[in-house]
């Protein structure tokens, strides 16, 4: 059965038809990548499966059963974690706290026993911190544990902003571009933890990546969308070579290969 | 410069960073629990007001600082704890040891329920619809003279706690502890919010809406729960406001109150239990202070006594663009880089603080 199924979505802004009638489904495990030029719709998608957008027809499942009657905030509960394309870190919070925010949908204690900071809730803390210290060992993150978001490297912010989406121990991981802006080493680095992500932890993958090299490294199977509508899915192979495809990003007339 | 080692997640849970810091407390905590014996009533009173502003500034600093949400409506607050504490005393004949938690839960409600209708609004926006709000109550208590007394106000009744009578003018150090305990009770409560998951979830609406409702936090839940506690800790200071004053009216909780109490947070520096206090502080000798310089002034240039009206909101207006303009952090980040540069001496360097420019957001989906 699959984690994921996205049937028949369609999303407009206006006149604009965002995501035209798409259908995929994500398997437990495997990295599933969405390509597609710039305004193809792949982070729509990604903000339809977090709840931020209403689909104007069809349904979105996750193991099974439709997310769309619950509100942007309980999908985290589910087990769905999300990076974001510009980062969306807590910028006055330091680096622990943000991984902590994302022990959130694991929190047992209600607000009176925490404003008076029960045993409990100090027993409570202790376990969400050593799950966050997990993340942190894996990501390498030691170094900047009480640092403040505001004043670190852009490279560290994407790993804070991934370690964060892990510390929620998610089913599925939904990944807005992870490399962009990422040096090559960087970028190497992220493709290793993807990989770890998938392979070793079992953790569903979907993301979307502009970054080929990347895409083809982890992905079991990618789809590339252009204007809304469903271009090819397969193997990053099958679809770099699909005719569809390579008119969508070069355009026709590329005999000459100038493009 | 003091390295903590820590050996357990505890260092990072505890109350205190370490053992010298707990000390230093320990000590300010003694002193002000004997500040009784060492200053005359006068001064005593004075410093009783620092702390009840000092309580209202850690309600709206939990708002304001932590949340993020702006309020220009916390004198309402103020207004509805202080006259539910003496009505649940004079009308319904309750003790002042359960009238006054239950007036701190009144407010506490109004607070979480203003908070439902203004969960989507933002930045301006909610200063107005607090705004309004606090022009409303100033209204109503006018309106509703029959419960209120209208513009001529109440009186608040001496308070009595198992037999032991507290009255600020008769036995004003009674008084003194009193409001001490309910400061060191709300300080303890404020800590606890900032190190538990309350307290993350707050300042991951403050920082990040978006990703917050990404990570689990529903969003407008987390606001009526940050105005509740907020609004509940102001009408604390309310009712303790309202038995320090002795007599109130609609006017003692107008709207400059609100004014100043955001103020008082901003100067003092947001985001912390000391820029509450420092605040506190500021506002609260900076009327005395103004009196002994013109004192001094009268004196030293041979004129008669000055009044200037409206001189003591001018020079605390002044303080304030001066704080926003060289000081965005306020005293306690002032602090905070006097104690760095001594402590780092000779290594500090000017830019230590500067915050940097944060990357372009999300575009937010609202």
């Amino acid at each position: 059965m699959s984690l994921l199924e996205v049937k028949d979505v369609t999303l407009r802004f206006g006149g604009v038809t965002a995501v035209d009638n798409v259908s995929f489904s994500v398997l437990p495990g495997e990295v599933f990548a969405l390509v597609g030029p710039n305004g193809a719709g792949k982070s729509t998608l990604f903000n339809l499966v977090s709840r931020f957008y209403d689909p104007a027809a069809g349904d979105i499942l996750f193991e099974g059963a439709s997310i769309l009657r619950n509100p942007a905030h309980a999908i985290a509960t589910l087990g769905i974690a999300r990076t974001f394309q510009n980062i969306e870190l807590f910028e006055q919070a330091t680096v622990l706290q943000n991984l902590l925010v994302g022990r959130h949908r694991h929190r047992r204690s209600n607000p009176i026993a925490e404003m008076l900071f029960t045993p409990f809730v100090r027993a409570e803390e202790r376990r969400h911190r050593e799950a966050v210290e997990k993340v942190i060992d894996f990501l390498d993150l030691q170094a900047w544990r009480d640092k403040r978001i505001a004043g670190l490297p852009y490279g560290v912010r994407k790993v804070v902003e991934l370690g964060r989406a892990l510390a929620t121990e998610p089913k599925l991981l939904l990944l807005d571009e992870p490399a962009s802006g990422l040096s090559v080493e960087e970028t190497r680095d992220m493709g290793f933890w993807i990989e770890d992500i998938a392979g070793q932890m079992g953790i569903t993958v979907l993301m979307v990546e502009h970054d080929m090299g990347l895409v083809s490294q982890v992905s079991s199977r990618v789809m590339a969308l252009a204007d809304g509508r469903r271009l090819a899915l397969g193997t990053a192979r099958e679809v770099q070579t699909d005719p569809a495809v390579i008119e969508a990003y070069i355009g026709t007339g590329h005999k000459d290969g100038a493009g | 410069m003091r390295t903590v080692f820590k050996t357990s997640y505890d260092a990072d849970i505890d109350l205190f960073r370490h053992r010298a810091q707990a000390t230093w407390y320990a000590l300010l905590l003694a002193l002000l629990l004997v500040l009784p014996f060492l200053i005359d009533a006068f001064l005593l009173g004075e410093a009783t007001n620092v702390l009840i502003w000092a309580i209202a500034g850690m309600g709206l600093m939990l708002l304001v600082g932590q949340t993020g949400q702006a309020s220009l409506g916390h004198a309402a607050f103020l207004a509805i704890g202080c006259y539910a504490n003496v009505l649940l005393q004079e009308r319904l004949g309750l003790p002042f040891l359960l009238s006054f938690p239950l007036a701190g839960l009144i407010a506490g409600l109004a607070g979480a329920a203003l908070a439902v209708p203004t969960a989507r609004l933002h930045g301006i926006y909610l200063a107005i619809a607090t705004l309004a709000v606090a022009i409303m109550v100033d209204d109503i208590i006018v309106i509703a003279e029959p419960l209120t007394g209208g513009v001529s106000g109440l009186f608040a009744p001496t308070i009595t706690i198992f037999g032991l009578e507290i009255d600020r003018y008769i036995n004003p150090d009674r008084f003194y502890w009193l409001t001490l305990a309910v400061a060191l009770f709300v300080v303890f409560i404020y800590r606890n919010i900032e190190r538990s998951p309350l307290g993350r979830s707050f300042a991951a609406v403050r920082d990040s809406e978006i990703s917050a409702r990404a990570m689990g936090v529903n969003v407008a839940a987390a606001k009526a729960l940050s105005f509740g506690i907020s609004t509940a800790i102001t009408g604390l200071a309310g009712a303790l406001m309202g038995h320090f004053a002795g007599i109130f009216n609609n006017e003692t909780f107008n709207i400059v109150i609100s004014i100043t109490l955001l103020l008082m947070i901003v100067v003092g520096g947001l985001g912390s239990i000391h820029g509450a206090f420092f605040g506190a502080i500021v506002v609260g000798f900076l009327p005395q202070a103004i009196a002994l310089s013109r004192d001094f002034a009268s004196q030293a240039f041979g004129m008669n006594q000055i009044a200037i009206p409206g001189l003591e909101s001018g020079i605390f207006g002044c303080i304030l663009i001066a704080f926003i303009l060289f000081e965005p952090m306020g005293i306690y980040g002032r602090w905070l880089k006097i104690r760095a540069f001594l402590e780092l001496f000779p290594f500090y360097r000017r830019d230590m603080f500067r915050r940097q420019k944060s990357y372009l957001k999300t575009e937010r989906m609202r």
